[in-house]
């Protein structure tokens, strides 16, 4: 182990909990990062953010330059989408992405022609200083700029802190989980970038120092990062004990400066925000250089790949073109995992694209990783309580989760699981405690889904019978104001004979009257259409509906119509 | 002042009206599903014993006694009992007619649980005065109340829990209860009854 | 003797005025529970419940009238929620008024189809249906309940009823295999409970 330098300090608090799983990292800590080759084609799905999915701004067939706009942010949560190389638009269609459950979303396919050539960037800004914190967000969104660590919350959002005054920028370099190494190598290669990210978003932010957590199983981090913050006043670099999940955004900064973020609030009401090391440095990257998003570091790695690597790979890139490239897999191998052991989950197929939250691909082969006995019942023995990062009682949420009652599950803090896979990992039955929380909160959120709607509705349906009832009192009034009308005239007749000639009131308000009903006709609930040739009408439409129907489903035996070909109804 | 704190303590823990003395089960297994529902169940009773034990002590000291008409004492106090049941229920229609639909039955059945009319003829046979018989009826609803709220909370984990088919619902209940009981068994002898 | 008559009645009369003063000064207007029930509602306004629309049923089910267990848009989620409520015991869905579906459905109209006589817009109960006479109609997806009144009205049978179009936002974990059998699924239908009270 390399010294450590007499600026970096030790984190002088610590988190509750946690586990030492073992590491594995040796496998790719020492690679260092590879470019890969140009492939055939990318697939670069629109929503690879927290947020609204992106809205594509270019046509099939349209030719695209490297790092040319595919995709644009629509909300204020949102990320703007690049091309990966230069070349052809062929579809824009669901694909499959990387998800557990294997769904498909709508995503740009892209193939390369071979030819790498950027497309007009945007003005490289050496001088950031002289830019208003606005106008560098809006140089972040525009370049895609999420949260590399796993999480991909659009950073332009996400430092956009409103009233709440940040002092202090946390740069987040733990890297906890197992095997993964991209975090490593990108502080050990370029921490230039990484420093340069974070003076952009000390200015953005208009706060006063900055606080690089490490943990203490990378001292060749350590050092480079230490080395790159030179005199830097604002800058501390700070060895975190080497635990799982010391990378938690609420664990990392309780170490760093013993500030406990509470239930539902955020890091910035106690002047706190926290970056990711590779975030930062595509923050420099988007800034400095114009440049858009268009790859990242990721860890190949397992014991299910030839050669374990690191890579830069664009987004985009076909996990298995990825996998081919680096050497292809090692025989028995049956499980591909995005993500780390502990927070990943495994890909039913490996013909998704690298998005930007994938930090590594973990390829397994049953020797790796430990046995995997079926559940056994929970004897309340309480080892989840003591281990979980976040104080909360994992063994009640399971009780809560299992027998469905969401409610007492929401109360004991469900939401503030962070889904880190401690309690997975302790539980002495091998219960899948994570899934169980997963289950829970996608079952609360439906709930909410359906609540709202039925709201909508309720709302819907009582506007619909205000109309009604508001159509059938102005036919009333109507009716009512022409029969005082034929009243009065019929009085006035009485009274005053009438001069020859004119034609007598009877007549003219029966045709009135026939040309007003004839006009409401269609439309009064329960009566029957005036003009009978209608009900001749309806029966040789549907003689020709029926003939037509036979027809068109004739037709769709022989050539199936696709699923939807309305690209607007799916964004 | 010591006669008060031991009036306290014997009714709520160690003579406890519900595990000790076995009254007013009735409430106790049927209300006990949630516990939201115990809490007000248990409002609700507070309110009617303290109320209903200051009045049937009134109405013994000042109209059957002084009249001899101790042989009405029993259709006296179900009386006052049913009355102030009555208002109660008038009270919780008004201010939550959710719990109100939630009791269901058992508010009005206040007037036939044993442990209100126990009380209010033992404060005669203990020959009470006024502010004993006001902390003996509410000791017995405090008491009453905790062993509610308790087993209720208890009962929320059972049933969520693994329970034997063949116990699940009421048998695992009674069950709970018996052990609850056991374990107030531990008061024994403190306080004289 | 005459004393015990005289007490008992003057006791009898003094709670009976207590009590009729206590009914006026406590009295409660409208039906409070209905609002509550109609909120677990689904709100699609179907009508297979017997009733015509979400707010008759709830107003039934609060007077006594209607049972709980006749909504199969609602289906068991909305059967053990109003179960909850009311203090009952949850039961299983009443066969005769439907089944509850196991994916949700939306009306599509084949657009090669219709003829534009408005019928189906008439009888969406949500005005889900966008369109006009002799103008070609459209169902509006997000606000379409599934509650197929729209089918029955179409002279020319061009409405289907399809799944809806799952998303990543709308993805459900499924629940993880346990150990044990009997999984106590609160929402699940008891055994048949005997005559007496529920406990």
């Amino acid at each position: 182990m390399s010294e450590i330098g007499p600026k970096v300090t030790k984190a002088r608090y610590d988190f509750h909990g946690g586990i030492h799983p073992p590491e594995n990292k040796q496998l790719t800590r020492d690679r260092p990062i590879r470019d890969l080759p140009l492939m055939a084609r990318y697939v670069l799905p629109l929503h690879m953010h927290i947020g609204a999915s992106a809205r594509p701004v270019v046509k099939v067939g349209e030719r695209v330059g490297k790092g040319q706009v595919l995709a644009q942010a629509t909300d204020f949560i949102s990320a703007t989408i690049h091309a990966p190389t230069s070349g052809t638009v062929v579809a824009i269609d669901d694909h499959l992405i990387p998800h557990p459950g294997g769904l498909r979303a709508p995503s740009i396919l892209l193939e390369s022609d071979g030819d790498d050539l950027w497309a007009d960037m945007l003005e490289p800004w050496p001088d950031y200083q002289t830019h208003s914190p606005t106008a560098l967000r809006s140089r972040l969104r525009e370049s895609g700029v999420v949260g590399l660590g796993g999480a991909v919350f659009p950073t332009a959002a996400k430092l956009a802190t409103g009233p709440a005054q940040v002092t202090t920028l946390v740069l987040n370099g733990a890297e906890c989980e197992p095997y993964i190494t991209c975090d490593d190598r990108l502080m050990r290669e370029s921490p230039a970038d990484i420093v340069a990210g974070a003076r952009i978003a000390l200015h953005m932010l208009g706060a006063t120092q900055c606080l690089i957590g490490i943990e203490d199983n990378k001292p060749e981090s350590l050092t480079a990062m230490r080395t790159a913050v030179a005199e830097d006043p604002r800058f501390a670099v700070v060895s975190v004990p080497t635990r799982y999940p010391a990378g938690g955004e609420k664990q990392l900064i309780r170490m760093l400066t013993g500030i406990e973020v509470p239930r539902g609030r955020r890091a910035t009401e106690y002047g706190l925000l926290c970056l990711n090391v590779a975030t930062v440095a595509s923050v420099y990257q988007a800034v400095v250089h114009g440049l858009p998003v268009i790859d990242r570091i990721v860890t190949l790695t397992g014991g299910g790949v030839v050669q374990p690597d690191n890579f830069k790979v664009r987004i985009g890139t076909l996990m298995n073109d990825v996998l081919t490239a680096a050497g292809g897999y090692r025989a028995g191998v049956d499980r591909l995992i995005m993500g780390g052991p502990m927070m990943g989950f495994s890909l039913p197929d490996d013909t998704v694209p690298v998005v930007k939250a994938t930090n590594c691909m973990l390829a397994l082969r049953p020797e790796d990783r430990p046995e995997e006995p079926a559940p056994q019942p929970c004897i309340r023995c309480s080892l989840c309580a003591e281990a979980c990062p976040a104080d909360l009682l994992p063994q009640q949420l399971y009780w809560y989760a299992r027998s469905r009652q969401f409610d007492r599950a929401v109360a004991y803090h469900l939401f503030d699981c962070i889904e880190c896979g401690v309690c997975t990992a302790v539980c002495p039955s091998h219960i899948p405690l994570v899934d169980y929380y997963r289950f829970a909160k996608t079952e609360v959120w439906a709930q909410e889904r359906e609540k709202s709607k039925a709201t909508v509705a309720r709302d819907r349906f009582e506007f619909r019978k205000e109309r009604l009832e508001r159509q059938k009192a102005e036919r009333e009034a109507a009716l009512n104001k022409k029969r005082q009308a034929l009243e009065a005239k019929a009085a006035k007749a009485v009274q005053t004979p009438k001069p020859p000639g004119d034609t007598p009131a009877e007549p003219q308000t029966s045709t009135e009257t026939a040309a007003g009903e004839a006009a409401y006709g269609e439309y009064r609930p329960g009566h029957a259409p005036i003009d009978t040739r209608l009900d001749s009408a309806v029966e040789a439409a549907r003689a020709r509906s029926k003939a037509r129907r036979a027809a068109l489903e004739a037709q769709r035996t022989e050539a199936p119509i696709p699923e939807s070909d309305d690209e607007s109804e799916k964004i | 002042m010591t006669e008060y704190v031991l009036i306290l303590i014997s009714t709520v823990l160690v003579n406890n009206f519900v595990l000790v003395k076995f009254l007013g089960l009735c409430p106790f297994f049927g209300v006990s599903k949630k516990i939201e529902t115990a809490i007000g169940m248990s409002m609700a009773t507070t309110f009617v014993l303290t109320l209903s034990a200051i009045a049937s002590y009134l109405t013994e000291t000042y109209l059957l006694e002084p009249l001899g008409l101790a042989y009405l004492r029993t259709i006296m106090f179900i009386v006052v009992i049913a009355v102030v049941v009555n208002f109660t229920e008038m009270v919780v229609r008004k201010t939550s007619p959710l719990l109100h639909n939630v009791l269901g039955i058992y508010l009005p059945l206040i007037t036939t649980n044993c442990a209100v009319l126990g009380v209010a003829l033992l404060n005669v046979q203990q020959a009470h005065n006024f502010t004993e018989s006001a902390l003996y009826g509410f000791g017995a609803s405090l008491g009453f109340s905790m062993v509610l709220i308790l087993f209720s909370a208890l009962r929320e984990r059972v049933n969520a829990a693994d329970v034997p088919l063949a116990f699940e619902g009421v048998p695992i209940a009674l069950i709970t209860a018996g052990l609850m009981a056991l374990g107030f068994m531990g008061f024994a002898g403190m306080v004289k009854a | 003797m005459l004393t015990a008559i005289l007490v008992s009645a003057g006791l009898a009369l003094v709670f009976g005025i207590l009590l009729g003063v206590a009914a006026q000064w406590f009295h409660v207007d409208g039906n409070p529970l209905a609002e509550k029930i109609d909120a677990i509602l689904p709100q699609t306004q179907c009508g297979q419940c017997g009733f015509p629309g979400c707010r008759p049923y709830a107003e039934a089910i609060a007077s006594g009238q209607a049972d709980i267990n006749q909504c199969p848009p609602g289906g068991e989620t909305t059967i053990k929620n109003l179960a909850d409520l009311l203090g009952v015991e949850p039961k299983p869905l009443n066969a005769e008024n439907g089944s509850e579906k196991e994916v949700p459905l939306v009306a599509v109209i084949d657009e090669a189809v219709c003829i534009g006589c408005t019928k189906c817009i008439q009888a969406c109960p949500v005005d889900a249906i966008l369109g006009a006479a002799k103008q070609m109609h459209t169902v509006i997806t997000d606000e379409c309940t599934g509650c197929e009144l729209c089918l029955a009205p179409c002279p020319v049978d061009c409405i289907d009823m399809v799944p809806v179009h799952g998303s990543v936002d709308d993805y459900r974990f499924p629940l993880p295999a346990s150990a044990q059998s009997a999984v106590p699924d609160v929402t699940a239908a008891p055994r048949p409970a005997p005559e007496s009270a529920h406990v």
